[in-house]
């Protein structure tokens, strides 16, 4: 059934969220540490294990994949209720300070993506995952 | 014509999707014809939509772009923490862990950089602005890193309401920049791979930004590169005012 596959996504997030914010009480930070990076990893575990067991038929599967597509489109409405205004009315303070830990994060991704052996690129999207996104 | 506006406000996250569908398809199209399918489709809908968004936000004075204005508020839903969060855990679907595992190294030192740079950037430009003060430092430099950290650094450490405003104004100036250079960059700093994702998720830390950014450059790197932003801010509110106000006061403090 569909609505297995979004309940077991929704269970991911919410433990994970719960996880997120514990840690955020232990270390005194009112803030939500890693709660999405826990989800997810929750649910590749747990969705592998039933895979494997046959319990995430591809009706289930569709519940996830269906979120998952609706990604683009959710970022699309999150860019437009972005606090744009009030970025751009900081001044030239708000947006150099910003720039620059933009400009010198990037500058590091070459030097880290260099630990521990290089990556390969990801193969160029066939043209069905092109339709998709 | 009132009545049809009734009718979209009351159903407001239905008149979200018909909204974000037209400005997809919109996008589709200028990036087909004008651009050759050099900047993807989404790239170009995520630009629209902050400009649609700094137009809501001038028209109406509110913080939520577009959503300020009633007939557009289902966007704030749609486009909300909660279904963002829900939507980017979902990317991770078929994820292969082993790739995580063989980047873990890289992205934990990846957030720990990522956190220091960005508050050396924000208060070194803070001190070029003339804000000397490790109070005034520390919160823009705690702005850099997201604009959550830069209130909760300043709230901290007491900083003036003024740089705390300043703060946030860095902050969503990062994630916006995130959003809209990360394509332009991508080819650049070889952002073509899961671990340069989870590198480049951990250096930056705006989960919008990062989310938006990525979502524009090929959405096969999402789910790396939000794995390591979601433990930015909390390590940012966590070290902004002590280690990182201690270090300024020490260097700076009279």
């Amino acid at each position: 059934m569909v609505l297995y596959g979004v309940a077991a996504l929704a269970l991911c997030m919410l433990v994970g969220m719960i996880i997120g914010d514990l840690i955020g009480v232990a270390v005194g930070v009112d803030a939500n540490v890693g709660g999405v990076g826990f989800a997810m990893i929750m649910l590749v575990l747990a969705t592998a294990w039933l895979r494997k067991k046959g319990l995430f038929p591809k009706s289930t599967e569709q519940g996830v994949l269906f979120w998952s597509a609706l990604y683009i489109p959710i970022v699309i409405a999150m860019a437009s209720t972005q606090n744009v205004a009030e970025a751009l009315d900081g001044g030239p303070m708000a947006i150099l300070a910003g720039l620059t830990a933009l400009a010198c994060g990037a500058a590091l991704v070459p030097a880290l993506s260099r630990i521990g052996g290089r990556a390969e690129p990801l193969p160029p999207m066939t043209d069905e995952e092109k339709m998709e996104a | 014509m009132e009545l049809v506006a009734d009718v979209l406000e009351r159903n407001g996250l239905l008149f979200a999707f018909v909204i974000v569908g037209a400005l997809m398809m919109v996008s589709g199209w200028l990036s087909k014809t004008l651009t050759r399918g050099r900047l993807q489709g989404s790239a170009i809908a995520i630009m629209l939509g902050l400009v649609l968004a700094y137009i809501g936000g001038v028209q109406t004075g509110g913080e939520a772009g577009l959503a300020d204005i009633a007939i557009f508020s289902g966007l704030g839903l749609m486009g909300g923490a909660m279904l963002r969060d829900f939507a980017i855990v979902a990317t991770a679907y078929g994820v292969d862990l082993q790739e995580i595992k063989k980047a873990g190294l890289a992205g934990g030192l990846s957030l720990i950089l990522g956190v220091f740079v960005s508050f050396v950037a924000g208060a070194l430009v803070a001190a070029a602005f003339g804000y000397t003060d490790p109070e005034s430092m520390a919160t823009v430099g705690a702005g850099a890193a997201t604009y959550i950290v830069g209130p909760v650094t300043g709230t901290a450490v007491g900083a003036s309401s003024e740089v705390i405003a300043l703060s946030v104004a860095a902050g969503l100036v990062k994630s916006v920049v995130v959003m809209v250079g990360t394509p332009m960059i991508a080819s650049v700093i070889g952002l073509n791979n899961p671990k340069s994702a989870m590198a480049y998720g951990g250096l930056m830390g705006t989960t919008s930004g990062v989310a938006g950014g990525l979502a524009a450059t090929d959405k096969r790197l999402v789910p790396y590169g939000a794995m390591t932003a979601t433990f930015y801010t909390g390590l940012g509110c966590l070290l902004g005012p002590s280690v990182f106000y201690f270090a300024l006061r020490f260097l700076f403090g009279a």
